[in-house]
């Protein structure tokens, strides 16, 4: 048995390794992109063999990277072309499914766990074809694409903000709230119709807010959002952005989300999800991506490509009475006793990177599997649980990963890129809004992309913007601005910016705070009005050299140095919404005014009324009282009066 | 003295004054700048068609074979009898039908036709000579002594819209051709009620407009069976496995619908739009536990626990995200492999809702299933027809039906459904259209907008339409309009414009008048009656005077 998984194994690895190489060829014609990160490289199959005795064993994995990140998007059309094609395994069925969790100690005590779900269709629903036999894709989704005509959907909802500063970077960004962005196929002809109506039906699907997105929330980024799938074209009349940093995400999310897997909560990783343990936690944001992919690497045939993607950090440092430990059943309050029946790939991974000694925390059970990747331009360790394997749930049939810290030192290595903002000034007539870039990197300078959406109630001066870094003026290279108009569309501020090394970078610009019609305000006006987070995308240079395989097919003199071009990683980086006060009118003043008006007029109008129609005469002068006491007595006496 | 009578008179003159100003000015005023924007609708025509006379017509054509009537009743023919049949529904809803029938005797042609040695070659080389229209009927009259039908068959129907009719003995003893038509009209009727409209159908067809008497339990369901008409519906076919761990389940639903249901939609398309799509969902549980059966050595689950089943399921089904139309949901449960084999327990009989799977306990799992989709497609054909509102009552005796062919429909069985579905569509338009101008007559505080009343009045045009051509008996065309009739009447009634000012309360809008009107009508009124009273005295004065 154990012979065979060896063989098995090798086999695996001989799979990955041919891909691998037509992967790094292709990347050399089409002076590709960085999609597609292979972790595994024939050194450590050598070490494999070399070391039998050893326990643990190397695995080649596949980490496609947690955001699937592209070039364009970060910077210039020019300087990046977008790639043409995404490569995936290619699958035996019709459609695949795979699960997997990322577990990520962070450094602050808290846990960071990462389920990706990927179910990949060969399908082609672009060309007009009415795509309506599903099996493992859900079947509401995929009424929606095709009738709309969706090439791309990107989805999230998310509960509580991502602190770079404390917890790195996350595998996928989201901003507070609820983000849509869609890119639309060409045949659309009325974008914004179809775009109003999506949103719609997803509102419906998700049980969110969606319905509230409308063209005074909605914007067409030229360079923030490229596809990330196969696409032809890049004409941002096609796509659509839209956030809602007020949206809640709680259960209701969920459970919708929840049914979209083919499994459900049924089996699997999914099991895990009990919204009772999700939402009791400092982070929590649930995704879904579709997009169109290529089948394999010849990319002749398309598939339809649907990843959901749930991230939760878990505070487990103050609810554990100062215990470092954290086992899954503490976080999920469920243990895992099988995968998936109808996942292809069904793993753990646990970072343990910064800790190869176990001088830090202690993993039980121990697991022989090991697995590398470069992530976010880091080369990361993990320990691999394939549940898959009966082996892997033990004897006790169920499988409790529990890690026991031992130390709590370590530093974290700051992340090369984060973002904060906050709103200045004072009063409610105008204010400032701070953007601060921190660029970390030691002696690199390196673009990102600025992406604002500012709605048309605060009014931007956009004269005043000013770009400084290290207490010059920094001049973007590209700036992209759309004026608001009044309760039709927001502003939309896209900015190129040289971010240089070891600095930090502020963006202020002035804006007037407009005063709403009475019926514009929501129930609570003054809570405040929320503004969407800035989007920060960039080609981060990495850390690792990315190539360090020097036994490819490539001649001599090219090979040397390890470093290339497109060793740098895609970030996106989401800054703080804001919540900005309006002046806010009290609102029983219309009644008040109602009421006050109608007083003074019938005041004026009572005495004008008086004056013209009384007739006034002259009046006897009143008898004293004693004269009308003697009178009521005379009357009662039956004297005539005085 | 004097100056003060003056005086009072100018101030009763500027009192009455002031009041016609306001009466004048601010009143109209007031009315103008209040007033909800109110589109014109063609009510008279409205309430015209709330009281609803439907005609029908059909065409029939009788036709005789040689050998049918004598050398002296042919000189008599062609002949064309109209016949009228009045149905009064209820006080609010009478119906007239009338056929027109033409009786001719047959061509050559038809008389080859008429020739063929079997029933179905006949029906379909008489098809091939003449295409009927929708909606009419040929009945050919045939000799006793033909070869064509059994001997105890009295009437063949056909696929298309023709009928064969024997002449049974009693007719040939007629001497005047008059004779022979009496004779044969109960005969005629008979088959009219068969392949045309009848009271039943186009009764249930009106169970939105005319309250419903329940016959027997059995007919209640079959009428609750049907679907509401509706201009398309959405077919889904779901794979029910609750068991992923051990069948792995195979079925060529993209194939099967392609040989089995879509030929019966392409016929229908007429009627309706429709679209197929189908999912397969796992761990899909039944709602209730079946019982083992030792006796039988299977599971069983009584039919009347069946209803438990559809709950938990229907969670999972999802509706149609892209459309408001119906769905239609088509189950394949197959039972996991704890319960298997399972067993459907009816009242009168067993039947047996299961899919083969045969394996021995030592077999892997999981196991891979095909699905035998010829067998799963048979019971969802039928069941499809049934929702659709195909109505198939067992046929009279001496009726023989041709058995449906690829398209699992008939032309005339179409033509049933479109008699009924034309009526029911004009019924809920009216319905709807008549409901709309009471609601808005009711409540005056709603806007109409232009766009709700010219919704509204193609509706109304259409319904007009339709009705017309219900009377000339184009039945394509009616139930044309008919459909245009219900989505423009629905866009009426559902449009959110009117609900803007729906519930405007009366008390909130006192509250605002009053600060206002208050202080500005009391003195006008007190005045006013201040100044009757005065009048009223001094004509009591001037006639104590006068007296």
């Amino acid at each position: 048995m154990a012979a065979y998984r060896c063989l098995r194994c090798a086999r695996l690895l001989l799979v990955f390794i041919s891909s691998w190489y037509v992967v790094a060829s292709s990347e050399e014609t089409t002076q590709g992109h960085d999609r597609v990160s292979v972790a595994d490289n024939p050194q450590t199959a050598a070490d494999t063999a070399k070391q039998p005795l050893e326990e643990r064993r190397w695995e080649a994995t596949q980490v496609d990277k947690a955001v699937p990140g592209d070039a364009a998007a970060a910077a210039h059309k020019q300087d990046f072309p977008v790639p043409d094609s995404v490569l995936t395994p290619t699958p035996q069925l019709n459609d695949e499914f795979k699960e997997e969790l990322v577990i990520r100690p962070l450094h602050s005590g808290d846990i960071y766990a990462s389920f990706q779900f990927r179910t990949v269709w060969e399908t082609d629903f672009t060309r007009g074809s009415k795509v309506s036999h599903y099996r493992l894709f859900p079947k509401s989704l995929g009424q929606v694409i095709s009738k709309f005509s969706v090439q791309e959907l990107h989805i999230s909802f998310t509960q509580g903000y991502w602190r770079t500063m404390q917890w790195g970077q996350p595998y996928h960004p989201s901003p507070p709230g609820a983000e849509l962005w869609v890119w639309f196929q060409d045949t659309v002809t009325d974008v914004d119709a179809t775009w109003k109506e999506l949103t719609n039906v997803l509102s419906g699907i998700f049980c969110a807010s969606l319905n509230f997105i409308d063209s005074t929330n909605t914007v067409q980024p030229s360079a923030s959002f490229k596809p990330l799938g196969i696409a032809n074209g890049t004409d941002h009349r096609f796509l659509r952005y839209a956030t809602l940093p007020r949206e809640i995400v709680c259960t209701e999310n969920l459970t919708p989300w929840k049914k979209l897997l083919p499994c459900g909560s049924k089996a699997g990783l999914a099991v895990l999800l009990k919204s009772e343990k999700l939402f009791h936690s400092s982070f929590h944001s649930q995704a879904v991506h579709i997009r169109p992919v290529c089948q394999d690497q010849q990319c002749k045939t398309m598939s339809l490509e649907l990843r959901q993607t749930l991230n939760v950090v878990f505070d487990l440092h103050t609810s554990g009475q100062g215990k470092r430990e954290w086992s899954l059943f503490k976080m999920f309050s469920r243990t895992l006793t099988e995968a998936c029946p109808l996942a292809a790939s069904s793993k753990i991974y646990i970072d343990i990177t910064d800790n190869p000694q176990e001088e830090q925390f202690e993993l039980s059970p121990a697991t022989p599997l090991l697995s590398q990747a470069v992530v976010l331009g880091d080369r990361r360790t993990f320990s691999v649980y394939d549940l898959t394997q009966q082996v892997t749930f033990g004897t006790v049939r169920s499988l409790n990963v529990l890690i026991r810290w031992k130390s709590t030192e370590g530093d974290m290595l700051r992340p090369l890129l984060h973002a904060e903002r906050y709103v200045a000034g004072y009063g409610l007539q105008t204010g400032e809004i701070h953007t601060l870039m921190y660029n970390n990197h030691p002696f690199r300078s390196f673009p990102v992309l600025l992406l604002d959406s500012v709605p048309w109630y605060l009014r931007l001066y956009i004269h005043t913007l000013t770009v400084t870094s290290k207490g010059k003026e920094n001049k973007p290279s590209y700036i992209h601005y759309e004026p608001s108009k009044d309760r039709v569309r927001p502003h939309l501020l896209e900015m190129l910016v040289q971010l240089p090394p070891h600095s930090v970078t502020e963006i202020t610009v002035q804006f007037e705070r407009a005063l709403l019609k009475w019926t514009e305000y929501t129930p609570d006006p003054n809570h405040g009005f929320y503004v969407g987070s800035s989007v920060i995308s960039a080609l981060v240079p990495s850390t690792v050299a990315m190539n360090t395989n020097i036994t490819e097919e490539q001649p001599l003199f090219s090979t040397f140095f390890p470093c290339k071009e497109e060793s740098s990683y895609f970030v996106r980086v989401y800054t703080e919404p804001l919540l900005v006060n309006l002046p806010t009118p009290d609102f029983s003043m219309p009644y008040n005014v109602i009421c006050l008006t109608c007083t003074v007029v019938a005041v004026g109008y009572g005495s004008l009324y008086n004056l013209l129609t009384r007739s006034f005469q002259i009046e006897e002068p009143n008898p004293g009282l004693a004269k009308r006491i003697a009178n009521i007595i005379r009357k009662m006496r039956g004297v005539p009066p005085l | 003295m004097a100056t003060a009578e003056v005086e009072r008179r100018r101030g009763q003159l500027a009192a009455l004054s002031i009041a016609a100003v306001v009466i004048i000015v601010g009143v109209p005023l007031w009315w103008k700048t209040t007033e909800t924007y109110r589109a014109w609708l063609p009510v008279s025509q409205i309430r015209e068609l709330a009281k609803l006379q439907l005609q029908l017509s059909a065409d029939v054509e009788v036709v005789f074979a040689r050998g049918t009537v004598t050398p002296e009743q042919q000189k008599k023919v062609p002949l064309t009898k109209t016949q009228e049949e009045d149905h009064a529904v209820d006080e609010g809803t009478t119906l007239k039908y009338r056929y027109e029938t033409k009786y001719r005797t047959a061509t050559i042609m038809e008389e080859d036709a008429l020739n063929k040695p079997a029933a179905a070659e006949a029906d379909l080389a008489l098809h091939m000579l003449s295409e009927s229209p929708c909606g009419s009927l040929v009945i050919y009259v045939i000799p006793e002594s033909s070869s064509l039908l059994h001997e105890d068959v009295k009437v063949y129907v056909g696929q298309r819209r023709t009928a064969l009719l024997r002449v049974v003995a009693q007719m040939r003893t007629a001497k005047t051709f008059e004779q022979l038509l009496d004779r044969l009209q109960p005969h005629i009727i008979q088959v009219l009620r068969m392949m045309s409209f009848s009271r039943a159908d186009i009764t249930a067809a009106l169970s939105d407009r005319v309250r419903f008497h329940p016959g027997s339990k059995e007919s209640v369901a079959d009428s609750m069976r049907a679907f509401k008409s509706s201009p398309g519906y959405e077919i889904t076919f779901s794979l029910l496995n609750p068991d992923p761990k051990s069948h792995r389940l195979h079925w060529d639903i993209e194939g099967a619908a392609q040989t089995y249901i879509q030929p019966l939609l392409m016929k229908m398309s007429p009627v309706a739009n429709f679209s197929i799509d189908s999912q397969t969902l796992h761990y899909a549980m039944l709602g209730v536990n079946p019982r083992y059966d030792s006796s039988r050595s299977a599971y069983t689950l009584n039919a009347d626990s069946l209803a438990h089943v559809i709950n938990p399921v229907e969670a999972r089904l999802g509706s149609n995200a892209a459309s408001s139309n119906p769905v239609l949901n088509f189950l394949l449960y197959v039972p996991d492999s704890h319960h298997s084999p399972l067993y459907i327990q009816d009242h009168h009989k067993q039947e047996v809702y299961n899919v083969d799977s045969s394996y021995g306990p030592e077999a892997e799992f999981p196991v891979d299933i095909n699905i035998n989709m010829a067998k799963v497609m048979g019971i969802f054909l039928a069941q499809l027809r049934l929702l659709l509102g195909v109505q198939s009552s067992p046929p009279p005796p001496g009726f023989l039906v041709a058995p449906c062919g690829s398209t699992g429909l008939a032309d005339w069985e179409l033509d049933r459904l479109m008699w009924s579905r034309s009526v029911e569509n004009i019924a809920t338009a009216t319905t709807t259209i008549t409901s709309l101008a009471q609601l808005l007559d009711q409540i005056g505080n709603i806007v109409i907008n232009d766009n709700i009343a010219e919704q509204v009045s193609n509706a109304v045009t259409s319904l007009q339409l339709a009705v017309a051509e219900l009377d000339a008996g184009n039945l394509g065309f009616a139930l044309q309009f008919s459909k245009e009739a219900i989505l423009a009447s629905e866009k009426a009634f559902f449009d959110p414009s009117l609900l803007h000012l729906l519930y405007f309360p009366d008390d909130q809008k006192f509250a605002i008048y009053i600060p206002l009107f208050l202080p500005m009508c009391v003195p006008i009124m007190l005045s006013l009656l201040k100044i009757a009273s005065e009048a009223r005295q001094k004509r009591r004065e001037k006639q104590a005077k006068k007296d």
